[in-house]
């Protein structure tokens, strides 16, 4: 009961939002926690729940970036369109991706190290590519004010969108969480022989949670490309990117649905302040995002949220 | 007596190693058989190869109508053949009750069903004041009672148990000993791998005795302790 008024006031909060903070500035501060917590939530199917730690979920976030910013240039087509060609696209891939990695039992640093590897051929290939802009990547072709075409004047629509992504996507997890397949998906992280002697199909499942990720995190390629008007090779397929998705999730609670966001909450706040702090020193917040790590890998092994639900 | 499984001529090598040699079994319906024997004589491995964690060099698993080598774990287990672990391998971060209910999903797709079943499972085998406790928070002697209760979720026709008395204070051995009548009660077919001998006596209804991968003598209880293949498999062989 106190949870959900809690919860109702949160999101009455949020949808309020923009009609009381007048900055443009803190508005899309908002926008990028917001963001990040959704393609967190993204990866949190598969390295939280599933435990299948990808370090290189930027290949799925690159596709959905490419493919609906590809499919306006050079077709027309509207990105709320090309947002489910994305996801679409990353399904398929992921399931080859998954299929090569869990069909020979690869897990562990091993499993994430061919996620980063899957990436960077993406990220390779891309910047070698003309047909898809190479290392200049893509601009997307501003049309002004035009909803249709997910392009807005002002921020606070872009607000309302990755508000309105974020909310499915934590309620779709709650509801994977209390789902046959999320209980299925635990089974496999804690321990996949004891699954699979229970009857559990662990590289089926392990399947399916990597297309689900693939798909989510896809969404949120389409959505950062529209909003920034830009993507290329390394912003779409980097490192740096697979970085950054994993990065909230883990420091907020991998495997919870709050995680994503709480993590996502933490760090934009902690970057803001170091932002406003030393402003001379351009890339320190990368520091700070490395201590940060370290400091809640080493201390709180369950995340933030693993504060209030130590047994 | 129908028979339900039918271990036939069962071959497991490691290198140097004969693990399993040439071992057959048969277990009929709502039977309690022991599986005993020296560490390292064979007796998990036979668990694996029965359940498809380890697959067999040579020879067949019959069960449920056909041969079940070859298939994964989780197939066979879907054929309603269960296992524990000799090292339990608890969900530890899920509850005693979630533990039980990813075993109960087997039969029963929707979660609150398979969270009714579950319950249903937690009082047969006496653990239901435990349901919303983590399971890594329970004793030795527990996590082996829930190890039990997970696969029994899973509504096998037949349980393997591989040592869930090992560790146990008499009380608990006693407690287990009367969980284990109560599923074979249920209409479920036990083979059960133990050390404590007492149980073993007062539960099975046969006893096998496997000695370096092969099985050496079986037969009623009584008969067992008697035998001197087995008694020498154990102590050693008689001063002349």
């Amino acid at each position: 009961m106190l949870r959900k008024a809690g919860l109702a006031a949160l999101l009455g909060a949020a949808v309020a939002a923009p009609a009381v903070i007048r900055s443009e500035y803190l508005i899309g501060t908002l926008i990028l926690i917001y963001f990040f917590a959704f393609v967190g939530q993204g990866w949190n199917v598969l390295g939280g729940y599933a435990g299948q730690f990808s370090f290189g979920h930027a290949l799925f976030f690159g596709i959905g970036a490419y493919t609906s910013s590809l499919a306006f240039i050079k077709w027309g087509v509207s990105p709320w369109l090309g947002m489910w060609l994305g996801a679409a696209v990353a399904v398929a891939v992921s399931v080859v991706t998954g299929h090569l990695s869990f069909r020979y039992g690869l897990r562990g640093a091993y499993f994430a190290l061919v996620m980063l590897a899957f990436a960077e051929i993406f990220r390779v290939a891309a910047t070698n590519w003309e047909w898809v802009g190479a290392s200049f990547g893509l601009l997307v072709p501003l049309r002004g004010n035009a909803p249709m075409l997910f392009q807005f004047a002002v921020k606070r629509w872009f607000y309302y969108v990755i508000l309105a992504m974020l909310l499915m996507a934590t309620a779709g997890v709650a509801r994977l969480q209390r789902s046959r397949l999320g209980y299925e998906m635990v089974a496999v992280r804690e321990n996949e022989a004891a699954a699979a002697a229970l009857g559990i199909d662990a590289y089926r499942v392990k399947l399916i949670a990597m297309a689900l990720s693939a798909g989510i995190t896809a969404l949120g390629g389409t959505f950062y490309a529209q909003y920034f008007s830009y993507v290329d090779p390394t912003i779409g397929f980097g490192s740096a990117n697979s970085i950054e998705i994993l990065l909230r999730p883990i420091i907020g609670g991998a495997g919870t649905i709050w995680g994503p966001l709480l993590g996502s909450v933490v760090l934009g706040v902690l970057g803001e302040i170091t932002r406003g702090f030393v402003k001379a020193y351009a890339g320190l917040h990368l520091v700070l995002y490395g201590v940060i790590l370290m400091v809640a890998v080493v201390f709180l092994p369950h995340g933030v949220m693993g504060l209030w639900r130590r047994h | 007596m129908t028979t339900l499984l039918e271990v036939e001529e069962l071959s497991k090598r490691y290198g140097g190693l004969q693990a399993l040699a040439r071992v057959s079994l048969s277990l009929g319906e709502r039977e309690i058989l022991g599986l005993i024997g020296p560490n390292g004589a064979g007796k998990t491995t036979l668990f694996a190869a029965v359940s498809g964690f380890v697959r067999p060099d040579e020879g067949r698993v019959g069960f449920a109508g056909r041969n079940v080598v070859g298939l994964p774990p989780h197939a066979i287990s879907r054929l309603g053949l269960a296992r524990t672990f000799q090292l339990v391998q608890p969900f530890p971060r899920l509850s005693v009750a979630e533990n039980v209910m990813v075993g109960a999903f087997a039969r029963h797709p929707a979660p609150r069903d398979a969270h009714r079943h579950a319950l249903d499972v937690l009082e047969l085998t006496r653990l239901d004041a435990l349901a919303t406790r983590p399971a890594h928070t329970l004793s030795v002697g527990l996590r082996k009672r829930l190890e039990l209760a997970r696969a029994l979720a899973t509504q096998p026709r037949v349980l393997l148990l591989d040592e869930v008395m090992a560790g146990l204070n008499p009380t608990e051995v006693d407690e287990t000993v009367a969980v284990v009548r109560r599923v074979r009660d249920s209409g479920v077919a036990i083979i059960l791998i133990e050390h404590v001998m007492a149980a073993v006596m007062q539960l099975c209804d046969r006893v096998a005795v496997l000695h370096h991968g092969e099985l050496i003598a079986c037969g009623a209880p009584a008969d067992i302790a008697r035998d001197p293949a087995v008694v020498a498999a154990y102590l050693g062989e008689e001063i002349h």
